[in-house]
């Protein structure tokens, strides 16, 4: 369904940008998560300034039966404030690390959203009609003199302006002493865990003053950690069964039925160091930045530095895919560590049908990999090319060699812009790519 | 062939086969690099953020690149030259032009035509304004024998440094363990142990200059290992305030900085 290779068949074009367009970034603005909901009609963005802002999918109108639906703005709230750890004399960042959509239950709409220390659940609810004619009270609110009240009236719902409303329903604090890098709701839709970097907390939704820690990794003398924590996330459809990776390149399958703390693994997934490829910073490019079960929870994929890798659950001495993001960027790991790039987070993620992945590079590029037919694309996300409805070009970076037409030269890649966040739609062809303070959305070209 | 005015190692009446100043020149390119690796690690891992707790999966990660490189300098002998140094105790080098440099915090003002920021590696000389680009090639491959480097990555060396910095090759391996240490030393008030001084100044709490203050970013806990920040205060780990003694920095210190940067 999702042919990336950029054939007749399929092409990706330009949808919408969200965000200012000034050159001026402020950082609070700079998008930190993007997260479609179970039916792709809401995507939830947060950004450093600790702000969420959800994007609601419009019906597809039937004077444009062949345009899809365009998000807008649906709510927007302030999740996070900036806190001070007055024991330690420092900043806890309001940033929002991660946001995870609950299944919807009702009419109204929940996520969990998470900075370096507190989880929060979030209730979006509407509210589209108000009651008119009470007794007690004039309409704008006064009180009417009880006297005056000669007859008694039945309040009567009347429709209003569409109100998005969100409140914290509940919040999870005190749990993480180490940075809160991942959330991940589990499929029995009554808990989800929370890791750091050396724990994992097991919550029950309901229950706000106490978590399970079922992972938990701190040496007993600081100094001899060498390893962290770097993504954990539950199974799809095994409640019991989650895994965690580490900045040493290793996923940890865990099975919640062997036992109460989970520091053994049931599986231990890791690639086999190629010798002759080994430098200084092969542990750091090794360190594991993200890692997503597929849809039908057979597979999982691991992000780190130059690479994405599917791995088999059933497999664990290898991955049965590698497709290489950046490997220009091999020569250049000591530049990249000098400015702290080599430190940069990539996600990862999978399109609804497994069939293809997707994760961001560079100078607003991002790639996406077709697991059947092997292609393998390159698209930038950026103001220049983006017309409306306009097809999306296929990028390429020149790695050495004579440079050719509309091939950028490795050396002249702006490594400050970074895309970092990306989501797939879970059932269409729509993907979210956040671009520093932009959000582009692009979709399938509609024949 | 030879830039005016340096002086060449060898004697002029010997024939010397092709290979060999290729491979000491390797060699050396190789270690000064390994070398400014190691330096910007402990640099990296010195500046912390104070205001909000550094990251730790980023500290680890460094941290476990200088174990590599120590790991790998104790077996190849060059680490013993270090702690030689060391023991000397010398006196603070300037190398804060570097740390300065690796300071900024993006490359966002740097030209198009280069957007890593590049690493001062001054070498013998001290306070240098112009900044030489540090080789990445040879540090990004593997770390064989010399022989199986790509003579490439030599050429891409500034001439004029390649002569000096092979040449006084000796010299260089001293002046990075002061270089390395230098930083630290340098906000040190009382480096020398002087009973006088000490007690004159004993009520200062010199805790913000031990190596470990820096490594961790805090400012009031002396005496903990670079991962014990997040942990300092916490009900996790009761000892380590009561672990306050001894904060006067003096030779011991210095073989702290050395087990905590080996990690024995």
């Amino acid at each position: 369904m999702a042919g990336v290779g950029g054939g007749n068949d399929f092409q990706w074009c330009f949808s919408q940008v969200k965000g200012a367009i000034d050159e001026d970034v402020a950082e609070a603005d700079i998008i930190s998560t993007v997260e479609f909901n179970y039916s792709g009609d809401l995507l939830a963005t947060g950004d450093k300034g600790g702000r969420v802002v959800i994007f609601q999918r419009e019906q597809e109108s039937k004077n444009r039966p062949h345009s899809r639906g365009e998000y807008n703005v649906y709510s927007t709230f302030q999740s996070h404030e900036p806190e001070f750890d007055y024991l330690k004399s420092l900043e806890i960042e309001e940033k929002i690390n991660k946001i995870r959509w609950l299944p919807q239950q009702n009419a109204a709409h929940s996520l969990l959203s998470t900075n370096d220390k507190t989880i929060k659940l979030w209730k979006i609810s509407e509210r589209d009609k108000k009651a008119e004619g009470y007794n007690l009270k004039e309409e704008d609110g006064r009180l009417r003199d009880p006297f005056r009240i000669t007859s008694l009236r039945v309040p009567v719902l009347q429709p209003m302006d569409l109100m998005v409303e969100a409140s914290p329903r509940r919040i999870f604090a005190n749990a993480h002493t180490y940075h809160i890098n991942s959330i991940s709701v589990n499929s029995d839709h009554e808990t989800y865990l929370s890791a750091d970097d050396l724990r994992i907390n097991l919550w029950h939704l309901e229950i706000t003053d106490r978590s399970f820690n079922i992972v938990d990794i701190k040496p007993a003398n600081m100094e001899e950690l060498t390893e962290v924590i770097t993504a954990a996330e539950c199974h799809p459809n095994q409640c019991n069964v989650f895994v965690y990776s580490s900045s040493k390149g290793t996923i940890r399958l865990c099975d919640m039925r062997a036992a109460a703390l989970c520091d053994r693994h049931t599986k231990f997934f890791e690639e086999p160091e190629d010798p002759s490829s080994r430098s200084f910073f092969s542990e750091i490019i090794s360190s594991i930045s993200d890692v997503k079960f597929s849809h039908s929870g057979r597979y999982m994929m691991t992000r780190d530095y130059l690479s994405v890798k599917v791995w088999d659950l059933n497999m664990e001495n290898r991955p049965v895919e590698t497709y290489q993001v950046h490997e220009y960027l091999r020569s250049k790991l000591c530049s990249l560590y000098e400015n702290d790039c080599i430190f940069d987070k990539f996600e990862c993620c999978w399109n609804g049908t497994d069939s293809a992945i997707m994760t961001g590079s560079y100078n607003n590029f991002f790639r996406m990999f077709d697991r059947n037919t092997r292609r393998d694309i390159t698209l930038e996300a950026s103001r220049e090319s983006s017309k409306p409805r306009g097809i999306l070009k296929p990028r390429k970076v020149c790695t050495g060699g004579k440079r050719k037409k509309d091939e950028i030269s490795v050396d002249s890649l702006d490594f400050n812009k970074k895309i970092l966040h990306t989501a797939w739609h879970p059932k269409e062809n729509v993907i979210a790519v956040a671009a520093t303070n932009n959000l582009y959305i692009f979709q399938d070209k509609m024949n | 062939m030879f830039p005016k005015g340096t002086k060449r190692k060898f004697s002029d009446g010997e024939e010397i086969p092709d290979e060999n100043p290729a491979d000491i020149k390797v060699m050396s390119s190789y270690n000064l690099q390994r070398q400014s690796l190691l330096d910007m690690s402990l640099i990296k891992l010195q500046l912390c953020h104070m205001l909000v707790e550094p990251n730790l999966c980023r500290s680890v990660l460094i941290a476990n690149t200088v174990r590599q490189i120590q790991e790998e300098m104790t077996q190849d002998g060059s680490w013993t030259i270090m702690a030689e140094a060391l023991n000397s105790n010398q006196s603070p080098s300037d190398r804060l032009v570097a740390t300065e440099i690796l300071c900024r915090p993006s490359p966002k003002d740097q030209d198009e035509e280069k957007p890593f920021s590049d690493i001062s590696y001054e070498g013998c000389d001290s306070v240098s304004c112009h900044s030489e680009e540090v080789v990445d090639d040879s540090l990004c491959e593997p770390s064989s024998e010399a022989p199986t480097y790509l003579p490439s990555s030599i050429g891409t060396w500034d001439k004029e440094d390649q002569k000096e910095n092979s040449e006084e090759e000796s010299e260089e391996d001293s002046k990075p363990e002061e270089q390395v240490f230098g930083t630290f030393e340098i906000k040190n008030p009382t480096a020398t142990p002087d009973p006088a001084l000490d007690e004159l100044f004993s009520d200062v709490d010199t805790s913000y200059y031990d190596l470990d203050t820096m490594l961790t970013g805090m400012q009031s806990s002396p005496k903990m290992g670079p991962y014990d920040l997040l942990d300092s205060l916490s009900s996790h780990s009761p000892s380590s305030i009561s672990s306050n003694s001894g904060c006067r920095p003096d030779l011991n210190e210095l073989d702290h900085i050395m087990e905590i940067i080996v990690g024995s």
